[in-house]
């Protein structure tokens, strides 16, 4: 029993004179209204405070307020980013087929001999177009990455392209000056966004220029060792194991640079728009 | 003599009370985002038992096509549970309050004590102490799942920024059943922590409000003779001596 002495369940010091009952009674009264009526203030103000966030104008399918904490976490990951950090690589034997699970943008059949890639140079109004061959005479990069759905699932995928960061050093479109972008160096006037577009324009995604230049994000030709089939976004999709797979663009049509966020399908959807992992 | 006694500083009522609807709100959106890959059942081979969850509780709550709206909710309350998760912690060390809530080495056989009183099979009267083994083993163990929470969500919310966490947890899938199973927990926690609460009764509640109980106290050595006669074991523990 010698706990007790020591709890802070014990009585007042021996010295102190207990107080007569009615007094306790009185004075338990008193402390337990004031603390009910404190909680239940307390929880009508949380009540009010979440009416209040839901009440907010619309954001892109959020209120706005949640909106504004889910930017402020992709600038607390985009601070932590690195283009060094890579992400994880897996033995090509657990490649699968990936679920074709999107395919807005692709309901017209893709004419595969006149496609073209067209890059809208930052600061410009002039489009430059890139055949596949283009793409193909860069270095090759293969890598076995997962690709993660944002609605929880995640499948191991072979993917095989050129990476975004050799294409825009090789045709420096993604600087007002016309400089390459060196992902290690980057120059200063570098644009800060990439916008991408399906050939119909319905699909687009938006992506910060330091994921689009990370060394795994891919223009993607080949998936599992055979050309991209259709419903996998022949005949060039981008690829990046940094996003979840709503940002993996199926048949790029357009790229284009920008000043601010590129419209994002998915996140004017009520997604972060960021979608980073 | 009845007299007031403290028991619950004010800043842990607050933390408690913060908690309950910022956790409730984590667990509800985490349902509309795990509802978009709801791959989690009970069972073996093609047995199963229960699979979470049947198609009448998403229909029965409107859980269903809400994954957007989850994750903003998800990952703006985070940020509140995790604060407030902290400053506990943080207080409870500076404050010493932990001296009252960390399993000692007696704790383990008293909590087989206060089972076995709360389920009827051991009569003898436990002395009253502010928590017993059982309860400094669930309140510690409460706080260690939700640090186990927020590891198991940074590691499946940022698996690639954070891939050396991801594979410590056993990879992004592992994880994310880490992060489910101490969500069921928590779900299993809140019901015995009901019940005890319950059986505790008025007094034991209201100083989870007001902060203070009302113990017959001896007059003459003031010494706590017993807890409020409907003082259950919830509320009361063995003397470890």
């Amino acid at each position: 029993m010698t706990d007790e002495i020591k709890s802070p369940a014990s009585p007042p010091a021996p010295q102190a004179p207990l107080q007569s009952e009615a007094v306790v009674l009185a004075e338990a009264r008193r402390r337990s209204r004031r603390s009910f009526i404190g909680l239940g203030l307390a929880g009508l103000a949380g009540l009010g405070g979440w009416r209040w966030l839901l009440s907010r104008p619309d954001d892109a399918g959020i209120p706005h307020p949640l909106r504004k904490v889910l930017d402020a976490n992709s600038r607390l990951s985009s601070a932590y980013f690195k283009e060094t950090r890579l992400a994880p690589e897996f033995a090509r034997s657990r490649a699968q087929t990936p679920r074709e699970n999107g395919d807005v943008g692709l309901d017209d059949e893709v004419d595969l001999d006149a496609w073209r890639l067209r890059v809208q140079g930052y600061g410009t109004t002039k489009t430059q177009e890139f055949t596949l061959a283009d793409v193909k005479a860069l270095p090759k990069i293969e890598m076995t990455t997962e690709l993660k759905c944002i609605e929880g699932w995640s499948v191991v995928v072979h993917w095989a392209g050129a990476r975004l960061s050799d294409f825009l050093a090789r045709y420096p479109l993604a600087t007002r000056s016309g400089r390459p972008a060196d992902p290690l160096n980057p120059p200063a006037d570098l644009a800060p966004y990439v916008g991408m577009l399906t050939p119909d324009e319905q699909y687009y995604v938006g992506l910060d220029i330091h994921s689009a230049l990370h060394p795994q994000t891919l223009l993607c030709y080949e998936m599992n060792g055979a050309p991209l089939t259709s419903a996998h976004g022949a005949p060039l999709r981008l690829v990046t194991p940094l996003k979840y797979g709503i940002k993996h663009l199926k048949r790029i049509g357009t790229i284009a640079f920008a000043d601010t966020r590129p419209k994002d399908y998915w996140a004017e959807l009520g997604y972060d728009w960021d979608a980073g992992h | 003599m009845k007299q007031l006694v403290e028991k619950h500083p004010l800043a842990i009522r607050w933390f408690h009370w913060v908690n309950f609807p910022v956790l409730s709100l984590m667990i509800w959106s985490g349902m509309w985002i795990y509802w978009a890959n709801d791959v989690y059942r009970l069972g073996w081979g093609d047995h199963t038992l229960f699979k979470f969850f049947p198609q009448s509780f998403y229909a029965a709550f409107h859980v269903d096509h809400k994954l957007a709206q989850g994750m903003s909710w998800h990952f703006v309350l985070m940020w509140v549970f995790f604060l407030n998760g902290l400053l506990y912690v943080l207080y409870t060390v500076f404050s010493g309050e932990w001296r009252y809530l960390l399993p000692t080495r007696h704790s383990f056989r008293e909590a087989i004590l206060v089972t076995l009183h709360d389920l009827g099979l051991y009569k003898k009267p436990l002395p009253v102490r502010k928590f017993n083994g059982a309860q400094q083993i669930a309140y510690t163990s409460v706080i260690l799942m939700g640090l186990g929470s927020l590891l198991t969500g940074l590691a499946i919310y940022k698996p690639t920024q954070f891939s050396w966490l991801t594979t410590l947890l056993g990879g992004y899938e592992f994880a994310r059943i880490l992060h489910f199973s101490l969500t069921i927990g928590y779900v299993l926690f809140f019901i015995v922590h009901i019940a005890q609460v319950v059986r505790a009764g008025w007094n034991n509640f209201r100083a989870m409000v007001a902060g203070f109980e009302i113990e017959e106290v001896d007059p003459t050595t003031h010494a706590i003779e017993a807890g409020p006669a409907s003082l259950p074991a919830a509320d009361a523990s063995l003397s470890p001596h």
